[in-house]
């Protein structure tokens, strides 16, 4: 029987408590505001791209530094995380929330010391996603390598 | 045009993100972790690479390109030193991102209070 004390019904039980979540509303938020950060990038790149000698092909790592380097600063403000709450994926996805996840970590632990707080909270949630790049980079680089290898 | 692009496929990158976070009910680590090795996946048959020349900023700034120019700068340097080469070079197109990050994430955190 579904007694509200059935630990195994708590799932089902609990989800007429959770906040109902709008699809369509969420996902036009997370479009609107990633596409803006997309664009200041894109505004980023051209600029780089007509006073400065970056190529095409070398553009990307000044514009990501740059949008870092914004995003940062708004952290540290109070500012990103006020976005975040609005934006959900569409501050989180671009490489924005990648700093924000660093600098906030690290402000988080400002007060156990500089080197046991800032410096070792760092990468509390940025580490995850190099990890998982840089297996995943491995993992792919050896297959790719090794078909190559076997073809060639 | 340019412009438009790169605003549609950004977003639409975001969306991706933000279906996994209401659907799939992932948290903001799972997603950006999965968007990073579906990065590194897609640079496998150079579709990344596409994506950036018809979107530019669009396919540049979202995390899924932290994923592919991890592989990306490892087979380039793996065409010339094998295996090896591809410890040399996973981090040589990411370098200035990760090291701003770093650097501009601890100054901040020198500088300014937390926040709430």
């Amino acid at each position: 029987m579904g007694s509200i004390n059935d630990p195994k019904q708590y799932k089902k039980n609990i989800k007429a408590f959770h906040p109902k979540t709008n699809y369509f509303v969420s996902c036009l938020k997370a479009f609107i505001v990633g596409g803006f950060i997309c664009l200041i990038g894109e505004c980023i790149e051209k600029f780089y791209l007509a006073f400065t000698d970056f190529n095409q092909n070398t553009v990307g790592n000044p514009t990501v530094a740059t949008l870092i380097l914004i995003s940062s600063l708004l952290t540290g403000f109070g500012v990103y995380d006020k976005f975040g709450q609005f934006a959900g994926a569409g501050t989180l996805v671009p490489v924005t929330g990648f700093a924000n996840s660093i600098t906030s970590a690290a402000l988080e632990h400002k007060s156990e010391g500089v080197v046991l707080g800032i410096a070792t909270n760092l990468f509390k949630l940025a580490g995850a996603v190099i990890v998982f790049g840089v297996v995943s980079a491995a993992v792919f680089g050896i297959i790719r390598l090794t078909i190559n290898n076997l073809l060639g | 045009m340019e412009f438009l692009w790169a605003f549609v496929i950004g977003g639409l990158i975001c969306v991706i993100g933000q279906l996994m976070l209401d659907l799939f009910k992932l948290t903001p680590a799972h997603v950006i972790v999965s968007l990073v090795v579906i990065g590194a996946f897609l640079d496998s048959f150079g579709l990344y690479d596409k994506l950036i020349k018809f979107a530019g900023a669009g396919a540049t700034v979202p995390i899924t390109s932290f994923g592919h120019s991890l592989l990306h700068g490892a087979m380039a340097e793996a065409n010339q030193h094998g295996y090896i080469g591809l410890a040399m070079g996973t981090f040589t197109l990411t370098s200035a991102g990760i090291t701003s990050a770093i650097l501009f994430g601890f100054i901040v955190a020198l500088i300014f209070k937390p926040k709430g």
